[in-house]
């Protein structure tokens, strides 16, 4: 039974991670139905930096927020850059783009910090809580990888639902040429877009790195399991990808707890499997946000 | 006033205007009338820019449209309601209209601005909270007109407003037009496959047929030419 709670645990904090990455896969597709495979290797460089900065002596949290600073300063980059000369072409150009962009992103990381696994320090301790004399599976670390996520889901949502600029980006995503027509600088919040967008990415890669082997691949599984997430979350909420992320988590953990650690990226590939053969606009889409 | 000189938009091979020139009066409603494909719309995303003319010139009060972004020809006061779909589906009828004058209002003039539409159509005001996609084929596109109107524009530019609507609910459409450009600046550029209402609350038609203009006068005189009706119009 205890077992169980802890595979449980341990699903529940990996799940927020694949939300979040999940999210920031949803922001740009959404807005433009690229899927950003390059998505994690920009969290894997951004989390990188911050190991930089902490290894010249800065400290955790200045390291932390610059990381997502840099985060946001990258997907602009990408988006104006690699992303904006290839508009009006085929879908597949630029998620090609996406691709190159994550092998090269690695390359440069492996040559800069080398290819060999090394340590990335918490925020927080990574030792179990005690309930009563019983140690569970879940950190102060854990903790705080809940509290980030779900701030991040909440400021997502404020910004959606509270704010003009969340009603721009959302006319710009479902109706780009009528959002033009009313005013709205579609290409202006495109570029805030991928640049929130990487943020969040660079936020997930901050979490998964403690816990993870710290190489320029660290990424590469989570960008897995958050596309699944995204995936099973219908690709176009934050609640869908909240959802898709802890069903990601909590099912490759069990597969993990009981079938073996080294199947769990098969598991995810049955779940994807599976959710895009019953249900291919994704368990939790609200049906007219599909409607073509 | 808004004047339209010479300008021809290819797509490809296919030229859709070809050496257009007419004007739009200030204060007056200009129908813009022809056959499916004769260019209607072609001219609609030429003047709000979501085509660009290879030849000619658009002005607007002195300002030249043409060549300028969108989003910037929005902000000399252009309203451009575009066929069919204007409303965004997935917002709701409130936020529809918010959006509307997003870039030129603050948000208390906003508000006033809103409450007016909502008291020309007071339907809307019953429906603010619903998603757009719930609306009937009547009410989005007084939701898509609402919207426009919402942030006070010079020039209106219709594409189709009565397409499948019944027509009762074209008549009050119509209606509500007239009453807008009576006694006030607005201009109103209203392209309509229907040309018999159209006409009827029109002061100026052009007839265009494979993008030229055939004829440009007053909609009274085009309605009165039952030759130029039955080649061009249909009835």
């Amino acid at each position: 039974m205890s077992f169980f709670v802890d595979v449980t645990l341990n699903g529940l904090a990996n799940g927020m991670i694949f939300a979040a990455m999940a999210l920031a896969l949803v922001f740009i597709y959404r807005a433009t139905n690229i899927i950003n495979f390059a998505q994690g290797a920009m969290g894997m460089l951004t989390t990188f930096i911050a190991f930089s900065l902490l290894n010249r002596g800065l400290g955790y949290w200045e390291a932390f927020f610059a990381s997502l600073a840099i985060g946001f300063v990258l997907g602009a980059l990408v988006e104006r850059v690699l992303m904006r000369p290839l508009q009006g072409k085929p879908e597949l150009n630029p998620v090609i783009v996406t691709i190159g962009l994550l092998i090269v992103l690695e390359g440069i990381a492996g040559s800069v910090w080398g290819n060999t696994a090394r340590g990335f320090p918490p925020a927080f301790s990574q030792t179990g809580l005690k309930v009563g004399h019983t140690k569970i599976a879940f950190s102060h670390f854990d903790v705080f990888i809940v509290g980030a996520v779900l701030a991040l889901m909440v400021a997502t949502l404020v910004l959606f639902r509270g704010t003009n600029l969340g009603l721009r980006m959302r006319a710009a995503a479902f109706a780009p040429e009528v959002a033009r027509l009313l005013g709205v600088r579609v290409g202006r919040i495109l570029t805030l877009g991928w640049a929130l967008a990487a943020v969040a990415g660079s936020l997930a890669a901050l979490l998964v790195a403690p816990t993870a082997s710290f190489s320029p691949y660290f990424m590469d599984l989570n960008l897995v399991f958050g596309f699944t997430a995204a995936v099973i979350g219908g690709l176009d909420s934050p609640v869908g990808a909240l959802l898709g992320g802890l069903i990601t988590g909590l099912s490759v953990s069990y597969v993990g707890g009981y079938l073996g650690s080294s199947l769990q990226p098969l598991g995810a590939l049955a779940l994807l499997m599976v959710v895009l053969m019953a249900r291919p606009q994704g368990i939790f889409a609200r049906p007219e946000a599909r409607r073509v | 006033m808004l004047a339209i000189e010479g300008v021809s938009v290819s797509y490809g091979a296919v030229r859709a205007l070809d050496g257009v020139a007419l004007e739009a009066d200030t204060g007056m409603i200009t129908a813009v009338l022809g056959a499916n494909g004769a260019g209607k719309t072609t001219l609609l995303r030429a003047i709000s820019g979501l085509v660009k003319p290879s030849a000619g010139t658009i002005v607007f009060d002195g300002v030249t449209l043409t060549g300028m972004p969108v989003e910037d020809i929005v902000r000399h006061g252009v309203a451009h309601v575009p066929e069919g779909r204007g409303v965004i589906q997935e917002l709701t009828v409130e936020e529809n209209l918010r959006l509307g004058a997003l870039w030129n209002l603050g948000r208390r003039q906003r508000r006033a601005a809103m409450d007016q539409i909502y008291e020309l159509f007071p339907l809307l005001n019953s429906r603010r909270h619903r998603h757009a996609s719930t609306l009937s084929g009547g009410e989005r596109q007084m939701l898509a007109i609402g919207r426009a109107l919402v942030a006070g524009p010079k020039v209106l530019l219709l594409d189709e407003p009565s397409l499948g609507l019944a027509p009762i609910v074209t008549a009050q459409l119509m209606a509500v037009l007239r009453d807008l450009t009576t006694g006030s600046e607005l201009t109103v550029v209203l392209v309509e496959q229907n040309a018999r209402s159209a006409l009827s609350v029109a002061q100026r038609a052009v007839v265009i047929n494979l993008g030229k203009v055939v004829v440009c006068d007053s909609a009274a005189a085009v309605a009165a030419d039952s030759d130029l009706r039955h080649h061009y119009l249909g009835f």
